[in-house]
């Protein structure tokens, strides 16, 4: 340490500006190409169950993403349609998945929950990796009192049951989307940064970490550069568990009336009167469950997959 | 041992400060107040407006507002509900036997068919009945608890009930007006119970499964088996103690999630418990019933951790408290 000090004299002539760019500079020129990812998509592909499950998760992106198309080609109605005449229609030709209470038509409603569904739960997997990332590097990289006070906010968070705080919360506002994934996301990243502290607090103290420090590396480039692409893999096994799970959480929130309000379809509040018209149409009940059973289904099976892709030690 | 539960003990108070500054901040810091109703409705002068938040002690600074709600708290005064005017903890204690009810009928439920299936899928291993165990454990995992209670309600009640077969209730605690008995209520208790411990289940039986097979493959189980021991006695008496005793961590660790859990199933079978409770109230924006079960549910959490590590060193004497 005491020649770090040494050092850190010598380059104090230079900006701190110029210093990170030519680090930058020279680690891009030393970085050796990722094979670590190409083994690891080697490994996934062997996997059936994992390319079965891509190729669903992949078809139901594909849905949500050209809902607007299978709303003007294929079903011919927009997913706010009502028509009271044809209220509760079993499936036809003309209705797919047939019609629920309003007579709106269901394909064209799961379409359009889909982008709901989905968007949500990525725009809060990507909000809580960010802030999990952020206070799980500063908790462990710079320890002390930053990450005394970070580590016991986690604890206090932590011991609050997760479900009871988002209703809280949700009470509170009234929530779009938007709103929706950044509260499950406030609410969702305390696992992935007591992760990244324990781990980062042990990488840290490795020599290659020091020798940087050592020539006089400033914190943001040490951790950028030389910390970050360390635990990369562990950020993205929380991101592929993250996900189900949000969409999950989601579900459930518009279920209980808490998430996205009707008329903006979810397939959690496409179930939310289901118990009503449970003898009218057992198709209503069933639809969207199905959806986010296989949503899920497959997004967990993909994790599986490449957590055992990334980290073969892991599997069993 | 005794230090370590004395240190544990210390640890609880700063802790439950934490989750009511929290619960708090989140209820005063976030835009709009309590009487922002009021203050839409045409009918209502400023000037009442501004009484009103005099008799309730809103104009206070918050932190008056914090130590005056938090000397309540202490003595066990959650406050009034804002919509029925009934003192909150009484709401609490009317519900909370319902919830524990649900929730411990869950757990020995989700014990009683985790454990021979984990165990015995470990000891199977790679035959039929592991792998459906598997499989069937990542399906519990992926259906949504409220949609599996959904579809259990409309095969088990509405469906039997329409194929002349024995169905059963489909919410509520017991039959109205003439039931009640034993029987009754334990037939209501089925479907949510099931519905509350498919998750457990799932988790548990991956949990014990991977234990199992640990435990197999350590020395003392090669021991045992060099030593001529019969196969049985070193399954149940070598691995299965061993495998299982990490559960008790694990049984600490769900009961968070069962109460998470019930919060959304009770809404689906309407039972009557604190987490149909707390739906309805915060559907009827009751902040003063939402904050009292909030803080009610994470001190029992709190609890329940503290009692699972205790328990822990108890079961395995290996543990070092440090």
């Amino acid at each position: 340490m005491s020649s770090n000090a040494e050092l850190a004299g010598i380059a104090e002539a230079r900006s701190e500006r110029t210093r990170a760019a030519m680090f930058a500079q020279e680690e891009r020129a030393l970085r050796k190409p990722q094979s670590n990812y190409a083994r690891a998509w080697r490994r996934f592909r062997g996997n059936k169950m994992a390319i079965a499950g891509l190729t669903i998760a992949t078809l139901l992106v594909l849905m949500a993403l050209f809902a607007p198309l299978i709303s003007k080609y294929i079903t011919h109605v927009s997913p706010s349609k009502q028509s009271l005449v044809h209220q509760f229609e079993p499936a036809s030709k003309a209705h797919w998945f047939g019609t629920d209470e309003y007579g709106r038509d269901v394909l064209t409603r799961i379409a359009y929950g889909a982008r709901v569904s989905l968007g949500v739960a990525f725009t809060a997997v990507i909000a809580a990796i960010f802030l999990g990332t952020l206070v799980g590097a500063s908790a462990g990289y710079y320890g002390r009192w930053v990450e005394t006070v970070l580590m016991r906010f986690v604890d206090v968070m932590l011991s609050i049951p997760g479900i009871v705080l988002l209703v809280l919360i949700s009470a509170l506002f009234q929530v779009g989307p938007l709103q929706l994934a950044l509260i499950i996301a406030a609410l969702g990243w305390f696992g992935l940064s007591r992760l990244l502290r324990s781990e980062i607090l042990s990488i840290k103290r490795r020599e290659y970490v020091e020798a940087a420090r050592v020539i006089g590396a400033p914190d943001r480039v040490i951790i950028r550069r030389h910390i970050l692409p360390n635990v990369t893999h562990l950020i993205i096994v929380f991101a592929t568990g993250a996900i189900p799970a949000f969409i999950l959480t989601e579900a459930a929130l518009s279920f209980l009336g808490l998430g996205i309000q009707p008329p903006t379809p979810s397939w959690g509040n496409m179930l939310t009167n289901a118990t009503q018209y449970i003898y009218k149409s057992k198709g209503l009940v069933f639809i969207p469950g199905f959806f986010i059973s296989i949503t899920v289904l497959s997004l967990i099976v993909v994790g599986y997959a490449l957590r055992d892709a990334l980290d073969p030690r892991l599997s069993k | 041992m005794s230090r370590y539960v004395i240190r544990r003990l210390i640890g609880i108070p700063p802790l439950l400060i934490g989750i009511t500054l929290i619960v708090f901040a989140i209820v005063h810091l976030t835009p709009g107040g309590p009487l922002d109703d009021l203050k839409l409705n045409p009918e209502i002068k400023a000037s009442d407006i501004a009484a009103i938040e005099e008799t309730l002690g809103l104009h206070r600074p918050l932190y008056q507002q914090y130590t005056g709600w938090m000397s309540q708290l202490v003595r066990g005064n959650f406050g009034i509900s804002l919509k029925t005017y009934r003192p909150v903890r009484t709401l609490i204690a009317q519900r909370v036997g319902n919830t524990l009810l649900l929730t411990a009928s869950a757990l020995l439920f989700s014990l009683v068919v985790a454990i021979p299936i984990g165990v015995l899928s470990a000891l199977k291993r790679n035959t039929i009945f592991d792998y459906l165990a598997t499989i069937g454990a990542t399906l519990g995992d992926s259906i949504p608890s409220f949609w599996l209670g959904l579809m259990l309600i409309l095969l088990l009640a509405v469906q039997f009930k329409a194929w002349g077969l024995p169905w059963l209730p489909s919410g509520g605690t017991q039959t109205l007006p003439n039931g009640g008995d034993v029987l009754d209520r334990a037939k209501h208790l089925i479907l949510p119970v099931i519905t509350l411990s498919t998750v457990q289940i799932a988790l548990w039986v991956r949990y014990i499964r991977a234990q199992m097979l640990e435990v197999l493959n350590q020395d003392y189980v090669r021991t045992a088996r060099a030593k001529g021991i019969s196969e049985t006695t070193v399954q149940m008496r070598h691995a299965f103690r061993n495998a299982v005793l990490p559960l008790v961590t694990l049984v600490g660790l769900s009961i968070p999630n069962l109460f998470g859990g019930a919060v959304v199933i009770e809404s689906v079978f309407g039972w009557p418990g604190m987490g149909s409770l707390l739906i309805d109230s915060a559907n009827n924006r009751d902040y003063t019933v939402v904050m009292g079960l909030t803080i009610f549910l994470s001190t029992i959490v709190v609890f329940a951790n503290l009692l699972t590590d205790i328990l822990y060193g108890v079961a395995d004497p290996r543990v070092q408290y440090s």
